[in-house]
């Protein structure tokens, strides 16, 4: 692609990065979650794969290949943690601890260290949409002959 | 009507116009810019319904994902429909 599409997507990519990262993070507290969160991350992977072409980001397949698997292997752990009481059971949720602090009453804006399972889930979710979007871009633009046009 | 009912109406028309673009369109990359295009106003609209974790699922996937699958087949076969 053109100069101009190039600098472009370096002065774009933190940003876009960042932004899925943040919709990521306070899935529990605002609309988004994994896996809106994962697919901005991902269209990350996509202005890269169209604007320098799929060849120069071709050694991260397998490293996207290993996230997808640790995404979707932490979610179930995450799911067999609470298997005292039930399958997916809450077992952070109110204890004090890491994300266990105790949701206030009434209206409020929310505080990022509640929600218990919920963020660690949603970060596990994160990385297998990203991994697994991005993984479908990268292969598409790897296919048959690259003639940048 | 309100203007926010007035805006969400010109959404759906521009949404529509764009459709018929991405049909239309003799250059496939400006046909594939068109259903982008469209599927941003979708998102604007889903966010005028109170929908704002739909509305960012379809800027995500549908915006930017496909927009880039799209552009890629584009690259490896030809840009122009033949007629």
């Amino acid at each position: 692609m053109s100069v101009v599409v190039r600098t472009v997507t370096r002065l774009l990519l933190p940003a876009v990065v960042m932004f899925g990262a943040y919709v990521v993070m306070h899935g529990h507290l605002t609309p988004g979650g994994g896996f809106q969160g994962g697919a901005v991350i991902a269209s990350a992977v996509a202005l890269v794969v169209v604007a320098f072409g799929a060849r120069r980001i071709r050694r991260h397949k397998e490293t996207l290949s290993v996230l997808e698997d640790v995404g979707a292997l932490a979610f179930v752990v995450l799911a067999f943690l609470g298997i005292g009481g039930t399958f997916f059971y809450n077992s952070l949720a109110g204890t004090g601890g890491l994300f266990g602090q105790e949701v206030a009453m009434g209206a409020n804006p929310g505080a990022l260290n509640t929600g218990g399972m919920l963020p660690l889930m949603n970060w596990a979710v994160g990385l297998k949409v990203l991994a697994g979007l991005g993984s479908i871009v990268l292969l598409m633009g790897l296919l048959g002959g690259d003639d940048d046009r | 009507m309100t203007a926010l009912a007035i805006l969400q109406v010109l959404l759906l028309v521009l949404l529509v116009v764009c459709g018929v673009l991405a049909v239309r369109l003799k250059d496939l990359l400006g046909s594939v810019i068109a259903l982008a295009a469209g599927s941003l106003l979708l998102s604007l609209q889903f966010f005028l319904l109170q929908a704002p974790d739909v509305a960012i699922a379809e800027a995500g996937i549908g915006a930017a994902l496909t927009t880039a699958l799209f552009v890629l087949a584009i690259r490896k076969t030809r840009r122009k429909e033949e007629e």
